[in-house]
């Protein structure tokens, strides 16, 4: 089903026109109430007047993460904090996190958009969703809820966790959409095996699949295991949160909500423009957001897009799967991780040097485990096992209280981790994706 | 007091083999070896001829390592000579992080190595109850 078919199968001469409308909206808003973007105007010298139509885009500067916080916490709001509705929180490089306020319209934008992406999945308007995303901070479990309930579903609001429970709950309500990460999916069906459950008879007939990188032959393991249709879904916290872009039954790409949120696609090092079909930095604008508009916004994700119209009848332009980063991120159970991170908290303990490396594994049917691996200092001396130990423990406490998610810390001797031209290779990532 | 080497070595195949190697062409000799197994991680605890010049041997590889005053305490080799001797750190309060002893032909006797958090105190307390605690000078000819 088509949510919003004026929007969604608009075709193109009129989409570009409500394009055009709405970004000269957005430019004279953020120039009007934003101070950090009347900043960024007048040191590019550009006003309002000069976007005319949407192809005057590319005369804006862009707008990076290291703008955000820069002006932590909320230097990037157009309106006063106290009609902010919504606050939400994702890590940063370094330091402090990147938040994004919601005003009401916003949330009513995020339902809208989640609302597309369940019914473009093939969700109907009276099914039952199990949002086993995480609920808080984090984008995913809310941003599933609100669409759901937008489209006129049933939302069983789990969070992640609690598997057992989540299982039955299935069984007992049979829930016909499951929202989850992909890797989360295939972990719930190493317990219900555990628990003799027989997983081809779900009642999930659909998943609505991200926050995390997986391929295609996981999309393959996941469909046969539970017997349902895995869907992708894209976003990022400081663009929405999920509800970017979603992929109809088709699974032909993702279609991106271009109405909202306007695509480019950038060669990483120049900032021209890539040709249609080439890879490149997806970056995006935002076209009716009111508490916090980004303009041209890297999201640092490298994909492949395509405007060709596809057979489910949206217009909207498609983007490919995640086929990198420009920076070394990592998505780790739906976390995002810098290694600067790690960095920064290695820096401020003694008796470790900051060489250090990050293994990430996908355990068969298990969830992502993120290894951190610390050389200890060549004078470090310890005494006893017991403080080496401690040492350990004090590194992963703080890295966890950082990264937010649970991580296992290694000792190794120095000068072990292997340095490439004298740059240590920060992450290894051996899952298969 | 005798001297201890403590190295940092991760719970990979060759590591010891690594350090004996180092030892071996430095030609320093060792006298007694002992593993604190930490899983992925542990110590590898080394009381050999020459202790500087092998913490300088092992940091030329890239070793993380350091040097320990420990007790070197000679006692009678036959059966209750360890109990004997271990019933006497109760008295002073005191706590035994790790040891180990071999059999010295030489002295007609065994030798236990006790890491304690003072040694120094350790010593004069069992020289007080009769042990002979070895100098590193003694071990090293034994």
């Amino acid at each position: 089903m088509i949510y919003n078919e004026k929007f969604e199968c608009m075709s193109l001469e009129e989409l570009k026109n409500v394009q055009s409308e709405r970004l000269k909206k957005t430019v004279s808003y953020v120039y009007q109430y934003c101070p950090f973007y009347q900043k960024k105007f007048a040191s590019h010298g550009i006003s309002p007047k000069d976007i005319k139509t949407i192809d005057d885009i590319v005369k804006l500067p862009f707008t990076v993460k290291d703008d955000l916080r820069d002006n932590y916490p909320f230097g990037v709001l157009s309106m006063p904090l106290a009609q902010i509705a919504e606050i939400h929180v994702s890590s940063g490089t370094t330091g402090n996190p990147t938040v994004v306020g919601y005003s009401k319209e916003d949330i009513e934008l995020w339902s809208e958009v989640m609302a597309r992406a369940f019914c473009c999945a093939g969700g109907l308007p009276g099914d039952m969703v199990q949002v086993a995303y995480g609920y808080g901070l984090f984008t995913g479990g809310l941003g599933a809820h609100y669409g759901a309930l937008k489209a006129g579903m049933t939302v069983i609001p789990c969070s992640s966790g609690q598997t057992k429970r989540q299982l039955k709950i299935m069984q007992d309500f049979k829930p016909r959409i499951l929202a989850c990460t992909p890797s989360y999916s295939l972990f719930m069906a190493d317990e219900a095996k555990e628990i003799g459950m027989d997983c081809k008879k779900s009642s999930w007939e659909i998943g609505v699949f991200g926050a995390e990188p997986w391929s295609d032959s996981m999309r393959k393991e996941i469909e046969s295991i539970w017997n349902l249709s895995a869907t992708d879904i894209y976003g990022l916290s400081e663009i929405i949160g999920p509800g970017v872009a979603q992929e109809c039954t088709h699974k032909d790409g993702l279609h991106l909500f271009s109405d909202v949120f306007y695509p480019e696609v950038i060669n990483p090092k120049t900032g021209k423009e890539a040709k249609e079909g080439e890879t490149g930095m997806l970056v995006l604008t935002h076209l009716t957001k009111t508490g916090m508009p980004l303009l041209r916004y890297q999201t640092r994700d490298i994909i492949k897009i395509t405007h060709e119209k596809c057979r489910c009848g949206r217009t909207s332009p498609r983007i490919s799967k995640i086929l990198g980063r420009t920076d070394d991120m990592i998505i780790v159970r739906g976390i995002n991780v810098f290694p600067s991170q790690i960095e920064e908290v290695l820096l401020r303990i003694e008796g470790t040097e900051p060489h250090y490396q990050l293994v990430v594994e996908r355990p068969h049917g298990g969830l992502d485990e993120l290894e951190v691996q610390v050389e200890l200092k060549e004078s470090f001396f310890s005494d006893e096992v017991k403080q080496l130990q401690h040492l350990s423990d004090k590194i992963r406490d703080e890295i966890e209280s950082v990264l937010g998610i649970g991580v296992k810390v290694r000792l190794v001797e120095p000068k072990t981790i292997a340095r490439s031209e004298g740059k240590a290779k920060r992450v290894i990532d051996k899952r298969n994706i | 007091m005798a001297k201890q080497i403590n190295i940092f070595v991760d719970n990979r195949a060759g590591r010891i083999q690594k350090i004996a190697e180092s030892m071996s062409l430095a030609n320093i000799n060792i006298r007694a070896l002992a593993i604190q197994d930490r899983g992925e991680f542990g110590l590898v605890k080394l009381i050999v001829n020459k202790p500087d010049k092998a913490v300088l041997a092992l940091q030329e590889k890239g070793f993380a390592c350091g040097i320990k005053d420990v007790l070197a305490v000679v006692m009678e080799d036959k059966p209750g000579g360890l109990y004997q001797l271990l019933k006497t750190f109760p008295e002073e309060g005191v706590n035994i992080l790790d040891a180990y002893g071999f059999a010295a032909e030489t002295i007609k006797g065994s030798v236990f190595f006790i890491e304690v958090k003072d040694p120094a105190q350790m010593t004069a307390f069992l020289q007080g109850k009769g042990y002979k605690v070895l100098t590193d000078q003694e071990i090293y000819e034994l």
